[in-house]
């Protein structure tokens, strides 16, 4: 491995660690200096437009834009020429129980509800155990690797896991070798429509839990210990304490990663992507519209239609996210 | 902030000399080694640096670039059905229009190479690069332990095949597994047995979308494929369990197991890299080939082959230049002599292939007397998915072929448009 | 930590062999069996993983990880110097580095100035602009590809023009959204109180924010930047679109994909590319993790 190429690049690598974060404090202390030269009635209707700016601008621009320009081609047939009206909907959307969309569809209910309860129950129950072990550091190192692979990787890890060999002939992946010590016959995991899709949650799961169980835990960190003290000196048990306690004032960084997981279940495409491609019956939202947006013949339209699907089905996610933000807004 | 990042990012800037041309392409690892190996010649005469980008899924990341007004001056497109949009969208660069010259080019390649790459009478692709489907594997050994002779008919293969099974081994080992793209191993065999069986025009018809799936000559194939697998798939080592989930690249494996758990497997050249390193399988003693018997004698000596295309998506001197280079003979040659890949060029020296194996590989090419084009590369992507997606269907279930055929004329209704 | 601590304090002989005590042994022995079992569980993919990048393909094909445990020990590092001499390592692990830095820190910092905004202030749109954030973190980002890449073609945002410009931004905008989304939910936590004092004592709004709004937030922030670096130091379609793989602009994932071939063949390499490409988020972890300490609230909270 030829490492000089960092020695000769650092200069510019250096100008770059110092140069972002210059032009970004500059642009905030810039901008609140202009902010206190307008006058005192205005300031407070200008100010929160200086903070949330360049958030705003750039979301807009990277996100906002293409998904307007999706809902409008959402309406058009495949050569953007002509306008369909919702057929594309209709088209994606027909045929149910398997038919078009339905399987993905589907699937997306599981890994939605799969994804989400088990990898937030992980991640719970990893943040509080871990937080009453004096070894926390390197186990919660350990529970947090996988996050740290790339999908790719976490698909050979799985491809091995559940490797399939012959009856009769030593397995060599390790879910096939614990079922021949139970002197079950082997499973075809990935390949067996009626299980496949579970094992690529499973493989999910696993890859997440170390992000649910970070961010838990950091939330876990910020509850007083003189409260979790004075409880116990109050002679609550453990169970009392995590349900009286700890659990409500976890409740909304739950509320966040679980808000999280389920957008993310939604979108679910590379372990699909890279595993299965979507055969045998695990295909999901998000590798459909690839499929129908990058593959000829190009169908531009019901791949958007697909996108807007996936979008449209968060709102009922924002409108509990909404009432959530008004409740702690209310109590304080 | 621009400024600061021009100055930051300006280090890594490289067209320099006589400019450069971006390739995209699949190959990668030693393929790459072998692909920028054959353009170092390019490079030293004439200056331009070839900037080359490898990626698997080249269809998409093409499409977007394409979309986006941003593609590669020249790039690998294997489906002269995607090839055909582009070209009505005015999005690739007529090559028989001066930048080639088709004198030298008609006396290189044989027609059918030059039709292939031909759209409306306009030539936008060009073979730099070939290789042969439908390579029977087996191991000598095994077979001279059990006085198995190489079949050079259908029936005798039918006759063998009947022969391993009464012996009580399975004859085939079969492994469709890619992980996205599973299947594909499986419609090698389909496509294979419909040009044996039912000749070119057929063939042609099918690929093309104008002969239906559920076509009686479409459905003999399948079912063709039907025996050679048996009943619920008995004819294969492990069944369809085995077929499915067993990776493609170790699908031969079994041939050298002890006792063999199979004795023939159907697979490209490639394959031999894997006997070699997974098998410690050494060439000529351990494994042997035979191309696939005749279905039809009618149709004697059909074979299917599949090569690597090239096409220019931008005009510049540079992108000329090297698709001129790719044309070569001497080009070619430095790939072939590194492995893995036949010329598809008629004036190529046989004395370039660098083994015994490959020479034979290419003596079925040359002297094939029906060679026709991958079929599944030269369908829609969309309908060669689901023709992958079929072989996983049928391999799990052979009794569902009517309802598999069915599927595919629908995705076939909607897939060339 | 701090809770062991805690407990020490009671006097010890007072415990010692009371009911109380052996309850408390027998559950914190539990708790411990509990702990190490589900991690043990927890880590056999990634033990299989890093048995089988020391073994040859031909062993991973034929026979499971766990034999490989017991003699005869048949290790090799031939996946690791493959991986080492892969041609242009050096410079995309580089790349990645320039990749991954500014496309954290910007979309840190400008999520933490809208958070602060999100959070503290009033404006008009402010709680439809905030679940319409949350919204887009539905968008598939291969949906935006084709507008991106055409605005940037446009306006000239190419690698060969701007670098890696064009990629930070585009990351920061797929980013911006969770970013938003987790900074605000914790500032909003931080307790009213801090902003009245604040007020009273005529700080400014930067002072607030720098001097208490930072620092009270650092464990969430430590986690943000922990996930959006690796998710970048991950990411590899998002790369290919905008900068492309060619040499000078490829990353590692880009890199460390291409020791596959297209038939599939050098696939036993990824088992020893996982652990290389993994070495570099580890670290950001480790050196990150100890921001996620009980206390950084300690004497700002009402009791």
């Amino acid at each position: 491995m030829d490492f000089s190429v960092l020695l000769t690049d650092i200069p510019t690598l250096a100008i770059v660690i110092v140069g972002v974060p210059a032009v970004l404090g500059a642009y905030i202390v810039g901008g609140e200096y202009l902010v206190r030269l307008l006058p005192d009635g205005s300031r407070p209707a200008v100010r929160p437009w200086i903070w949330v700016g360049p958030a705003l601008i750039i979301v807009g621009v990277f996100l906002v834009y293409p998904v307007f320009g999706t809902l409008w081609r959402s309406f058009f047939d495949s050569s953007g020429n002509n306008f369909v009206g919702l057929d594309n909907y209709a088209n994606q959307l027909s045929g149910f129980p398997n038919g078009n969309a339905w399987i993905a569809i589907r699937n997306n209910v599981y890994w939605l509800i799969l994804f989400t309860l088990l990898v937030l129950f992980f991640g719970l129950l990893f943040a509080v155990l871990t937080d009453r072990v004096p070894y926390e550091s390197p186990i919660k190192s350990l529970i947090f690797m996988p996050m740290a692979i790339s999908f790719v990787a976490l698909s050979v890890i799985w491809l091995f896991m559940y490797s399939y060999q012959q009856p009769g002939d030593p397995q060599t992946g390790t879910m096939n070798a614990i079922l021949q010590v139970f002197h079950h016959d082997p499973v075809t995991w990935v390949q067996d429509p009626k299980i496949a899709t579970f094992a690529l949650i499973a493989a999910g799961i696993w890859g997440f839990v170390g992000f649910a169980m970070v961010i838990l835990s950091a939330a876990l960190k910020g509850i007083p210990g003189d409260l979790l003290e004075a409880a116990r000196v109050d002679g609550a048990g453990e169970i009392t304490i995590f349900r009286r306690v700890i659990f409500p004032l976890m409740m909304p960084t739950i509320v966040v990663v679980g808000t999280t997981l389920v957008i993310f279940a939604l979108k679910a495409f590379d372990i699909v992507y890279v595993m299965t491609g979507g055969n045998y019956d695990t295909d999901v939202l998000a590798n459909r519209m690839y499929k129908l947006a990058f593959q000829s013949p190009f169908e531009n339209g019901l791949s958007s239609a697909v996108a807007i699907i996936l979008v449209v089905a968060v709102v009922p996610v924002l409108v509990f996210n909404l009432r959530q933000f008004r409740a702690v807004e209310a109590r304080r | 902030m621009v400024g600061l990042i021009l100055v930051a990012c300006g280090g890594n800037s490289s067209t320099a000399g006589k400019g450069s041309v971006h390739v995209l392409a699949v190959w990668a690892a030693a393929e790459q080694d072998s692909f920028m190996a054959t353009l170092k010649p390019f490079e030293d005469q004439t200056g331009i640096k070839v900037l080359y980008e490898s990626t698997r899924d080249v269809d998409s990341v093409l499409a977007t670039r394409i979309a986006a007004g941003n593609p590669p001056e020249i790039s690998s497109l294997p489906s002269p059905a995607t090839l055909s949009k582009y070209a009505a969208q005015g999005k690739l660069v007529q090559l028989d229009n001066g930048i080639l010259d088709m004198n030298t080019m008609n006396a290189q390649y044989s027609p059918g190479w030059i039709k292939l790459g031909t759209i409306n009478g306009k030539l936008y692709e060009i073979f730099a690069w070939a290789s042969v489907k439908g390579l029977i594997w087996y191991n000598p050994t095994k077979f001279a332990a059990k006085g198995y002779q190489v079949p050079t008919t259908w029936a005798d293969l039918m006759t063998l095949q009947a022969k391993i099974k009464s012996d009580g081994t399975t004859p085939w080992c079969i492994a469709v597994n890619s992980g996205a793209a599973s299947g594909w191993p499986g419609s090698d065999w389909v496509k294979e047995i419909v040009l044996s069986q039912s000749g070119p025009a057929v063939y042609d018809s099918w690929w093309q979308g104008k002969t239906k799936w559920t076509d009686p000559a479409i459905k003999l194939a399948w079912q063709t494929w039907g025996q050679i697998l048996g009943p619920n798939d008995s004819n294969v080592s492990g069944g369809s369990k085995t077929i499915l989930s067993q990776p493609f690249g170790n699908g031969g494996d079994g041939l050298f197991k002890n006792p063999p758990k199979c004795y023939m497997h159907n697979q490209a050249s490639f394959i031999t890299a894997n006997f070699v390193t997974q098998d410690k399988a050494v060439a000529g003693t351990d494994f042997k080939f035979f191309p696939l018997p005749d279905v039809d004698p009618q149709y004697a000596g059909a074979h299917v082959g599949a090569g690597d295309a090239f096409s220019m998506l931008k005009d510049t001197s540079q992108a000329r230049a090297l698709i001129k280079y790719l044309t070569t003979p001497e080009a070619q040659a430095i790939w072939v002599k590194r492995g893995g890949k036949l010329s598809p060029n008629k004036s190529f020296d046989p004395a370039n292939y660098p083994d015994d194996i490959t020479r034979q590989v290419a003596d079925v090419m040359t002297s094939a007397k029906i060679f026709d084009f991958d079929a599944g590369d030269l369908m829609p992507t969309a309908m060669f998915n689901a023709y992958w997606q079929a072989v996983l269907k049928f391999v799990a279930d052979q009794s569902k072929l009517d309802s598999i055929l069915q599927s595919l004329d629908a995705v076939q209704a909607t897939a060339y448009k | 930590m701090t809770i062991a601590s805690e407990r020490v304090a009671v006097p010890a002989a007072e415990r010692r062999l009371s009911p109380e005590w052996l309850g408390n042994i027998f559950s914190k022995s539990l708790l411990h069996v509990v702990v190490i079992g589900i991690t043990l569980m927890w880590i056999v993919p990634t033990l299989g993983l890093l048995v089988s990048s020391f073994r040859s393909p031909a062993d991973i094909a034929s026979t499971g990880w766990w034999t490989a445990l017991s003699p005869p020990f048949k290790f090799t590092l031939d996946n690791y110097t493959g991986v080492l001499n892969t041609s242009n390592l050096g410079t995309s692990f580089f790349n990645s580095f320039m990749i991954t830095i500014p496309a954290t820190v910007i979309p840190v910092t400008i999520a933490a100035f809208a958070a602060y905004a999100f959070s503290w202030m009033k404006f008009w749109g402010r709680d439809f602009f905030f679940l319409a954030l949350v919204g887009l973190l539905a968008v598939p980002l291969q949906a935006t590809f084709i507008p991106i890449l055409s605005l940037f073609v446009k306006l000239g945002l190419t690698p060969d023009n701007v670098g890696f410009l064009g990629l930070w931004l585009a990351h920061t905008g797929y980013g911006l959204p969770f970013a938003i989304y987790l900074l605000a939910n914790f500032f909003r936590s931080l307790p009213t109180d801090l902003f009245e004092s604040a007020e009273i004592d005529g700080a400014g709004t930067l002072t607030v924010f720098f001097r208490i709004v930072l620092p009270l937030s650092v464990p969430a922030i430590a986690s943000l930047v922990i996930f959006q670096f690796l998710w970048i130091w991950n990411d590899y379609l998002v790369a290919l679109i905008y900068v492309g793989g060619t040499a000078d602009y490829a990353p590692l994932t880009v890199t460390i994909a291409n020791l596959v071939n297209s038939n599939g063949q050098g696939w036993e390499l990824l088992t020893a590319a996982a652990f290389f490409s993994m070495i570099v988020p580890l670290i950001v972890f480790f050196s990150l993790q100890r921001f996620f300490v009980r206390g950084i609230l300690a004497g700002s909270v009402k009791g």
